[in-house]
């Protein structure tokens, strides 16, 4: 097996202590940064993603996946920075105003990185006023919003509406998930997107970012 | 009233609870503020809501606590009361119910993801499932519902620890379940073959599931565990998947739906039938005139 392919198997495998040094054993190798991300990281975090949306693998997987992808990320961030690799994207993630869920923003972040997003990840219970300042200061073209309860959807609509109100509608773009949230509950709001799971979010917000 | 696991061992039929965060919600509950925060500002409103059930012909009333762990607590700075709110709800419904029904304690998750996934350690877990029971038992509960867990490492802690001091206060305990092509999993990965397994090793004295998206996936699951196990069943059904209609949440589930297809689970052998998200007391009623119609 190729180091790349061994660190695409060891996220796979969920395992954080081998990524770290087969990530450095790449590096020292002069196989390019951008290579190792794509090829090794990005490469396994895919295979996790897809498996997990077909049920074959869980929750408890993905975690620990990541943690292992993000093991070998801290090896490999320094190096893409001095050769300024631009990610796909930087992408503002959170749970809305008066929602305390997380676990499903939290596996959308976790694919997003998986995808070679960067994530800003506000938490939960976020104003909108917050993600939209969060979006506009770092230089974000997605705000990914997330709502368990149907109590705390409307917080994504003014969100939108923040968004067109200070000219930023289609600068910045928006998508919307969640249990009770549905393509057509995006459309009544305005938002740009919806995505209906975690891995459907990622192609979505992909084709947000490249349709530009 | 003759004790709970006698008759559970007899093979009775009892009626649980409807939904308590939708109704909370109804009476003014913020959102983003959490259900046990109503406990010691509102506690009339519990009263009201366990009134309402127990007029609706609940065999089985929880109380509202399924926040009520410290761990969780402290996710909205709440955890230094955890005795006062674990005290107080169950004494608010033991004040509607009297010995006319079982004043049973909800505990949920703690919200925290446990190592190595997560990162809080088992024994942090236990220790606040342990501070959240005590408090539940010294106030008089008549047996504990560890509910709509994912993990089964979590949901086991949550058992031995109403079980540690009081070996026999009842423990019913469920899990919440997918669909999925492979079968019912939780978002855990956790089959409802394990999940059985588990939590009676544990020590609960029922199993079952709730929560979920509706009675006629719940009827499928109850089936799946009555496969793998003779033990009692508790089965506490959404009133299907909330949606927002202008503004409002709505479960489609109509009460005489809901019953209809319960008869299912009487059928099953189940045990505790009742509801939870978006069940009402129309639901419950429902529920108690298909089982006394058996």
């Amino acid at each position: 097996m190729t180091v790349l392919a061994e660190i695409a198997d060891a996220v796979i495998q969920g395992d954080g202590p081998r990524v770290a040094p087969l990530t450095k054993q790449a590096i020292a190798a002069g196989i390019p940064p951008k290579e190792i991300l794509d090829d090794g990281l990005i490469a396994g975090m895919t295979v996790v993603g897809d498996r997990f949306r077909v049920h074959e693998i869980f929750l408890p997987d993905v975690l620990l996946a990541a943690k292992a992808m993000y093991a070998g990320m801290d090896e490999l961030k320094p190096l893409l920075v001095r050769d300024g690799i631009p990610s796909l994207g930087k992408v503002v993630i959170g749970s809305v105003r008066g929602d305390l869920h997380d676990i499903g923003k939290n596996l959308v972040g976790i694919m997003l990185k998986g995808a070679g997003f960067e994530v800003v990840d506000l938490g939960h219970d976020v104003a909108p006023e917050r993600m939209v300042q969060a979006a506009r200061e770092g230089g974000a073209t997605v705000i990914g919003m997330s709502a368990l309860l149907t109590t705390t959807m409307p917080a994504m609509r003014e969100v939108v509406e923040l968004l067109r109100v200070q000219g930023q509608g289609g600068t910045i773009r928006t998508i919307v998930g969640g249990a009770p949230v549905t393509e057509a509950f995006a459309r009544e709001i305005g938002a740009d997107a919806y995505g209906f799971d975690a891995g459907n979010a990622v192609d979505v917000v992909k084709t947000l970012v490249g349709g530009r | 009233m003759r004790p709970l696991l006698a008759r559970l061992a007899a093979g009775e039929r009892l009626v649980g609870d409807g939904a308590m965060g939708t109704m909370l919600f109804q009476r003014g509950l913020e959102p983003g503020r959490p259900p046990e925060s109503i406990t010691l500002s509102h506690p009339g409103v519990l009263e009201e809501i366990a009134r309402l059930y127990l007029d609706a012909g609940s065999d089985i009333l929880q109380t509202n606590t399924f926040g009520g762990s410290p761990l969780k607590l402290a996710l909205h700075g709440l955890d230094a009361e955890t005795e006062a709110i674990n005290r107080e709800a169950v004494r608010a419904v033991r004040r509607v119910a009297g010995d006319r029904a079982y004043v049973c304690a909800s505990c949920g998750p703690s919200g925290r993801l446990l190592e190595p996934y997560g990162d809080v350690s088992a024994a942090a877990v236990y220790e606040s499932f342990r501070r959240q029971m005590a408090a539940l038992l010294a106030a008089g509960v008549d047996g504990v519902i560890v509910e709509t867990m994912t993990d089964l490492a979590e949901a086991k802690l949550a058992v031995r620890a109403a079980k540690e001091d009081s070996p026999g206060i009842p423990v019913l305990a469920t899990m919440t379940f997918d669909a999925t092509p492979r079968g019912f999993f939780t978002i855990m990965g956790v089959s409802v073959e394990a999940a059985a397994a588990g939590l009676l090793e544990a020590g609960a004295d029922a199993v079952g599931s709730n929560c979920g998206s509706g009675i006629e996936q719940m009827v499928q699951v109850a089936r799946e565990f009555r496969r793998h196990t003779a033990a009692p069943l508790v089965i506490q059904a959404n009133a299907g998947l909330p949606r927002a209609v202008d503004g409002r949440t709505v479960y489609d589930e109509t009460p005489a739906f809901f019953a209809d297809r319960a008869r299912d689970l009487a059928e099953l052998g189940v045990s505790v039938i009742g509801g939870c998200c978006g069940t009402t007391p129309g639901h419950i009623a429902a529920l108690r005139a298909m089982v006394d119609g058996l």
